[in-house]
């Protein structure tokens, strides 16, 4: 029984899950000014990182969660060093 | 599946019940990134899904882990740590990258507000 | 022990996230601790402005208030989002006149109004103090007026000054 409910949150989640990344990922590709795009990039890095943990929930395996830190740092880290040179006023696209 | 088998009823649905709250925030969040018309409301959307989409989630998976080991699994908190404190921090350079480009295009996206000031001015100070 | 151990509360906190990371045992204390007064002496290089935090009894309050805020603003956010086209939503600009000075209160309620979903912070005028808030709701403008005027900066204020 509970397995059931698992399978079907779980997996529920899962398709959830990377149609967000995929609604990040349009406006990543859609643009329409840079800002725009780096914010995109810093949420698809959030759905990939929740889609790596319930990944790893289903499995049963903590395998997953070592990916999912090193994306949410790495994340946090390449979103700040684009939004600095965004910052900086080189206003060419 | 047999890890998902050890886990009783009574953490399975609570388990259940937060996996699918936090996605479904976090599909909210990405909607409203896709919908929205300009910039500075898109600012807004991803927060959804860092506060409770990533919160239900790691709650959840820590919940799931300790059955599973037999011992307080903890370790997802610190994603959660560094998500809590490292979003604001991108969301805030990021409009304030924003605004600064839109001021040195010479369109302040605000100039018919009460923050009248440099017009196509590049702020270098703020 | 100050010049051993500069920065206490930061050699805490890392000893307890090596061992959220790893399991309890008497040998990941020992690395974690000696680690992280590795780590405290090498911050202390950087010279850093030392927070000073003078009621740590006001803290567990203002993480109880934050909790309900985000809870409070992500309901109401989702269901602006759902209903984006149909519900007549206005984003606007809010410029609230701070009274806290202190650097790490300001940082402290920058982190908890852009965590907090609805609100963005985008500008702050060291000269004048006044802070530029974007707004997802512009119905909302009053209550958070409100909310950072009469919660939050009095508590921040409590902590820090």
């Amino acid at each position: 029984m509970s397995e059931t409910i698992l399978t079907i949150a779980l997996g529920y989640a899962q398709i959830v899950l990377a149609l967000a990344g995929c609604l990040a990922g349009t406006r990543m590709l859609r643009g329409p000014r840079a800002q725009d795009r780096v914010l995109a990039l810093d949420a698809l890095y959030v759905a990939i990182m929740l889609f790596l943990l319930v990944t790893g929930m289903q499995l049963g395996t903590a395998f997953f969660f070592e990916a999912a830190t090193v994306i949410a740092i790495m994340g946090f880290v390449s979103t700040v060093a684009l939004a600095k040179f965004l910052f900086r006023g080189e206003v060419i696209e | 599946m047999t890890p998902l088998q050890a886990i009783p009823l009574a953490v399975a649905i609570p388990v259940a019940i937060l996996v699918v709250l936090g996605s479904t925030l976090t599909l909210i969040g990405a909607l409203g990134l896709a919908r929205l018309a300009t910039f500075y409301d898109r600012l807004h959307a991803p927060t959804l899904a860092t506060s409770w989409g990533t919160g239900g989630i790691i709650i959840a998976s820590a919940l799931m882990f300790s059955f599973i080991d037999g011992r307080p699994v903890v370790h997802e908190f610190v994603i959660g740590f560094c998500i809590v404190l490292t979003t604001p921090v991108t969301l805030m350079m990021l409009g304030r990258a924003a605004l600064q480009r839109d001021r040195a295009e010479g369109r302040d996206p605000f100039r018919d507000g009460p923050s009248g000031d440099a017009d196509g001015n590049p702020s270098a100070g703020s | 022990m100050t010049r051993l151990v500069p920065y206490p509360f930061l050699s805490l906190s890392l000893i307890v996230l090596w061992l959220m990371l790893t399991r309890f045992s008497l040998g990941y204390l020992l690395l974690g601790t000696a680690l992280s007064l590795v780590a405290g002496q090498a911050y202390s290089a950087l010279h850093p402005a030392k927070p000073r935090v003078r009621r740590w009894r006001v803290l567990p309050r203002l993480v109880a208030t934050l909790f309900w805020d985000i809870m409070r603003s992500n309901i109401a956010i989702a269901r602006l989002l759902l209903t984006e086209g149909r519900n007549g939503r206005r984003s606007a600009l809010a410029r609230i006149p701070l009274s806290i000075r202190d650097e790490n209160a300001l940082a402290l309620l920058a982190i908890i109004l852009t965590a907090t979903p609805g609100t963005a912070w985008l500008e702050y005028e060291t000269a004048t103090g006044v802070l530029t808030l974007h707004v997802f709701d512009a119905s909302e403008v009053d209550h958070y007026h409100d909310v950072i005027g009469k919660t939050y900066e009095p508590m921040l204020m409590e902590i820090f000054e």
